[in-house]
């Protein structure tokens, strides 16, 4: 690299200054008390008997992995739901945005494009409203079910284990997946169309196409998409809280961490709040680590590009 | 993970010990003991004499010291009612029977909303002026008490006094014993004032030291509201009285239920119609003076009775205040009967029937209360005559609360003016039953003396969990475990069996 | 040879085109109604009373809309157009500044050579991975013992550092941002801040388009962090209006009410969506991301 282009770090240290500032003082700042509460007892009882702080080491900890909280249940819980949702989301997606994106199926998409994302500007929270009442002991799809099949007894979806889960996933997908096929129309629109059009000249089909060009070029996103979804999975409250009461209906089978983590925070108990933020923290960190390691170590382009920055 | 966990647990017990009596801290259970309950004749009363001393005695927190107010209030905090609540109820009972309250200049002009509220304009007045206003935060996810909690800790040294706060039965003993409070005889209210309250009113409001801390101008005795064609079609008979012999104890009520079943009607709508009336007549309160989460044997009773109704179909299966649970107050509704109290008879139930035909109102198997809402001085005030004349006019002022329970059919808190209108007393909405008598003979038999600071938490979180249970999707015993593991987290300071 | 494969290559492909444009027409209608029908439900529910709502759902409007949509209105704790207007403000300025200043950063990291940078970009890929709700309690105090409660600096400010945002706009800039154009401009003569004002937003457009709507929807729709700084009725975001509405006493919650106050939180979005979906479509149809 030539001496010349020192002259220009100093911008790259200008332009972040902003960012850096704003995150030390309210995320950093913050992050670093929530963490040292996890390390003592610290609680209100009946809203005006203080206790603590004392400093009680790993106790509330030990408390979290003893017997008393299932918390891996919570975690278990958390995954699974994210994952029903997430398998539909991205399949759709894909196949959605590679239908916007292909030239030659000549569809007329904009009204497509805009109705798939509206669910999203409806509050998490109003989403678990009105499925509540779609899917209740009297609402439209059991009225449907008895009319078809004649049964006089409803189904009882909010008493299931996996119908729970199952609607639960179905407001995230529908939340969600208009979000996602726009990211990815965005980066399958960034790619150059003159690698399109040089593979239709040398015959290859659409599939080829999306597998061998649309694919790996916008890696990058996939990753992206799959990271935020993991991390906003990981967060999930809104929905479990209203679907299924507060987390705790059927054998607390759709409590989340979160919802878990919330309850804490109502009750005022820093302490084990502070604890239960900790193990989210690693839990959400070492999981994208993971992923981030595993989809980015084949990728050599990117040593080749570096050679290029100035 | 595993090494971690047992590593963990090794340094759990130690830890775990110093941590349960720092929790314990402070904790001086110098008990009241069972509370004389003044007209109580109620066989549950003796039952919670027997249990005086001992670990089973109710948690009695001893009350905290009040706080030295540090800062005055200003200017403007003079000029200004401050009243914390978490709905409409008390703002349309103050501007309608508050005759100091400026109905012109705060832009009332009588009408209401579809919800029964009334319009007003933004800003409300006293007629000396004083404007009211209102810190109105939801109950639910305890919102309100989380922000009553941090206002009232800042009101010793705030300079904006909050004048006057509002609380339920089912926590009122938290608020009660604690810090904030101005107790209503330092208010002004003398015995003489109080002295044709219901005593259960004022059980549950009565400090460790025997002080009166909070009025209200309601009572919330219990009935049992039944549909007439129901009651003709499988009873022979829809008059209350021979309703009444007919479900006059749990056993009976039982019998009663096999019979609905049988002509295809269901006893009660859902899980938790029957709760209060069995949770609202423990023997023991639900946290013991050392701060032992226990479970009344009358819990057990509802969870018994309520498994055998699901598992016999003698119920829809809905959950109190779902949709189901309004519609089966309908007229397409299949269901006998629900345990509604005062307030809700002819607000919900009314609301839920849209008939005035439908329904008859009785006794029922068990006398109990349901609700109710008190009025709390805050300590620090600097209205304080306002604040006593407030209490005065609404909750002791004989003629007013008459005219409120007219108007509103709101049961209130005065014997002399209930017993008076009780004489001939017709309900619309109950087909001309005089309902008001049958609350007259109900309230008097209310036996409030185990209510504890913690009632709220652990009825929610019993009745989530015994759920799970009556749907068969887990046995008793894992129920009563997730019913404590909820606790543990509501309530840190609490002791479950493990 | 090469001819006969052609021929025969164009003709199945054209039925082919056509099978396929038949299959993707009925499967994004499916979804379409989907994706739909929450917004269905929300209407019909907007038109019942609570006492029609409580009797079950019903798939034929009621006649409840300008009462329920009254009592929404005439509320005065409720001050549902306040709500509007704050939150308005709120999620204006956070979608503006979180995607400056992502795209700022990202454009930090992707374009200079400098000894932190990837440091830096480690670092915040690291962060994005915490959830928020993991520094809220430490945030809330904070933010209490700054006196910023009922202020909308603690709402705003923050935005400015958006690991997800910035995420985004880096992945995007790697996708789509040549250095050849950085290093022209620099021939040209100008400036690095006006280069990037000037010359590399309007390539961004698109990524920018993308990043506001989610932000400025994420931000609409924040319940958690703000209902616990603001409490002044007259600064309340509209979530926390209709948190309020939902959270009366069960037995005065009036379902009619809060049905409307969601439908009249979806407008602003929908309309700010429609608008910004149009920009979307046109920046990346103008090819200013091939330069």
């Amino acid at each position: 690299m030539r001496r010349k282009s020192i002259s220009y770090a100093k911008w790259g240290y200008i332009f972040v200054i902003p960012f850096f500032a704003v995150f030390i003082v309210f995320n950093l700042i913050p992050l670093i008390s929530t963490f040292k509460n996890s390390f003592y007892e610290n609680y209100l009882i009946n809203g005006y008997q203080q206790v603590g702080p004392t400093w009680v080491g790993l106790s509330n900890y030990s408390e979290l992995f003893s017997e008393n909280v299932t918390l891996g249940k919570y975690f278990g819980n958390t995954f699974i739901i994210w994952l029903l949702g997430f398998i539909p989301q991205i399949f759709f997606s894909l196949l959605f945005a590679s239908w916007f994106t292909d030239l030659r199926m000549k569809l007329k998409t904009g009204a497509y494009k805009i109705i798939f994302y509206l669910p999203n500007v409806i509050m998490a929270a109003a989403m678990g409203m009105l499925f509540f009442t779609l899917f209740s002991q009297s609402g439209p799809i059991n009225s449907i079910y008895k009319s078809i099949t004649g049964s006089t007894e409803p189904i009882y979806f909010f008493e299931g284990v996996w119908t729970q889960r199952g609607i639960i996933a179905l407001i995230n997908f529908l939340m969600w997946f208009g979000n996602t096929t726009i990211m990815l129309m965005a980066a399958i629109n960034g790619i150059d169309p003159s690698l399109y059009e040089s593979a239709q000249i040398d015959g290859a089909n659409p599939t080829q196409t999306f597998w061998k060009i649309t694919i790996p070029l916008i890696k990058p996103i996939l990753l992206y998409v799959l990271i935020t979804s993991l991390i906003g999975g990981l967060q999930m409250f809104d929905v479990p809280q209203i679907v299924a009461n507060g987390g705790s209906a059927v054998d607390s089978t759709s409590m989340t961490v979160v919802v878990y983590l919330n309850k804490h925070l109502f009750s005022k108990n820093y302490g084990m709040a502070g604890a239960l933020s900790v193990i989210l923290f690693v839990v959400a960190a070492a999981l994208s680590l993971l992923i981030f390691f595993l989809t980015t170590d084949r990728d050599k382009t990117k040593k080749k590009k570096k050679g290029g920055r100035k | 993970m595993a090494q971690l966990k047992k590593i963990l647990a090794g340094t759990f017990a130690v830890v775990m010990t110093a941590a349960v009596f720092a929790g314990c801290g402070g904790s001086d259970s110098s008990s009241k003991g069972a509370a004389a309950s003044g007209g109580s004749t109620d066989t549950s009363t003796a039952d919670g004499g027997d249990n005086k001393g001992g670990s089973s005695a109710a948690l009695k927190e001893k009350k905290a010291d009040r706080i030295t107010q540090t800062a005055e209030g200003s200017a403007d905090s003079k000029k200004k009612l401050r009243i914390c609540t978490w709905n409409e109820e008390f703002k349309n009972r103050l501007r309608a029977y508050y005759d100091q309250y400026d109905k012109e200049k705060s832009g009332m002009t009588g009408e209401t909303d579809k919800d029964g509220n009334f319009i007003v304009g933004e800003k409300e007045y006293l007629k000396d002026g004083t404007e009211i206003e209102w810190l109105t935060t939801p109950n639910k996810d305890n919102a309100y008490q989380n922000k009553l909690d941090t206002d009232l800790a800042a009101q010793a040294g705030s300079d904006m006094k909050i004048d006057m706060f509002l609380i339920e039965a089912d926590y009122a003993l938290k608020y009660v014993n604690g810090p904030y409070v101005m107790p209503v005889k330092e208010v002004g209210l003398t015995d003489d004032d109080l002295k044709d309250q219901y005593q259960y009113t004022k059980d549950i409001v009565t400090d460790s030291n025997g002080d009166l801390e909070a009025v209200s101008w309601q009572a919330t005795p219990g009935l049992f509201a039944y549909r007439r064609d129901i009651a003709k079609d499988v009873l022979g008979t829809d008059e209350p009285d021979k309703v009444q012999e007919a479900i006059s104890d749990w056993t009976k009520f039982n019998e009663v239920a096999a019979k609905m079943k049988e002509k295809g009607y269901f006893m009660l709508s859902g899980y938790d119609d029957s709760y209060r009336t069995f949770s609202n007549n423990v023997s023991k309160a639900w946290v013991d003076s050392d701060y032992n989460v226990q479970i009344d044997d009358n819990i057990w009773k509802w969870v018994d009775q309520t498994k055998e109704y699901t598992d016999k179909g003698y119920n829809n299966k809905t959950g109190l205040w779902s949709e189901e649970w309004g519609k089966d107050q309908s007229k397409e509704g299949k269901v006998f009967g629900f345990f509604y109290s005062t307030w809700g008879i002819n607000f919900t139930l009314a609301g839920n029937a849209k008939s005035n035909d439908l329904f008859y109102v009785c006794p029922g198997p068990q006398a109990y209360y349901w609700g109710g809402t008190w009025m709390c001085a805050a300590d620090g005030t600097d209205n304080v005559e306002t604040v006593k004349d407030i209490m005065k006019k609404l909750t002791c002022d004989a003629a007013n609360m008459k005219k409120l329970t007219q108007e509103t059919q709101d049961y209130t808190n005065n014997q002399t003016a209930m017993k008076e209108l009780s004489n001939g007393f017709k309900s619309e909405f109950l087909g001309g039953q005089n309902h008001i008598a049958m609350f007259v003979d109900a309230a008097p038999k209310i036996d409030a003396s185990n209510a504890g600071p913690y009632d709220q938490g652990c009825n929610e979180e019993f009745q989530t969990a015994f759920h799970d249970y009556f749907s068969g999707k887990v046995d008793k015993d894992t129920a009563t475990a997730n019913f404590y593991k909820a606790i543990k987290v509501k309530y840190p300071n609490l002791k479950t069996p493990s | 040879m090469a001819a006969p494969i052609d021929a025969v290559g164009a003709k199945s492909s054209s039925t082919n085109i056509l099978i396929r444009r038949i299959i993707s027409y009925t499967v994004l209608t499916i979804f379409a109604f989907l994706a739909l029908f929450p917004f269905f439900l929300l209407i019909i529910q907007m038109t019942r009373s609570s006492v029609e709502i409580n009797q079950g759902f019903k798939p034929i409007p009621g006649g409840s809309f300008w009462e329920n949509f009254k009592t929404v209105m005439n509320n005065n704790n409720w001050r549902m157009l306040k709500a509007l207007r704050n939150s308005l403000i709120v999620s204006g300025l956070t979608a503006f500044l979180s995607t400056y200043f992502s795209a700022l950063t990202a454009y930090a990291i992707h374009v200079y050579d400098f000894k932190l940078r990837k440091f830096l970009f480690t670092f915040i890929l690291m962060i994005m991975m915490v959830p928020a709700q993991v520094s809220a309690l430490g945030f809330v105090r904070l933010v209490t013992d700054m006196g910023l409660t009922n202020s909308y600096i603690p709402l705003v400010i923050p935005s400015i550092a958006a690991p997800a945002t910035f995420f985004f706009m880096k992945q995007y800039m790697e996708s789509s941002l040549p250095l050849d154009i950085v290093e022209a401009a620099r021939i040209d003569g100008s400036g690095e801040f006006r280069t990037f004002n000037s010359l590399i937003l309007p390539i961004l457009k698109p990524a920018i388009a993308v990043q506001a709507i989610f932000t400025f929807v994420s931000s609409w729709n924040n319940f958690f962090i703000p209902a616990l700084i603001l409490d002044d009725p007259d600064k309340k975001t509209l979530p926390i209006v209709i948190q309020i509405i939902r959270s009366q006493d069960l037995a005065s919650l009036d379902l009619g009410a809060v049905y409307v106050a969601i439908g009249i939180s979806i407008v602003p979005v929908a309309v700010v969506y429609l608008i910004l979906s149009k920009f979307i479509i046109r920046g990346i149809a103008l090819g200013a991301v091939k330069g």
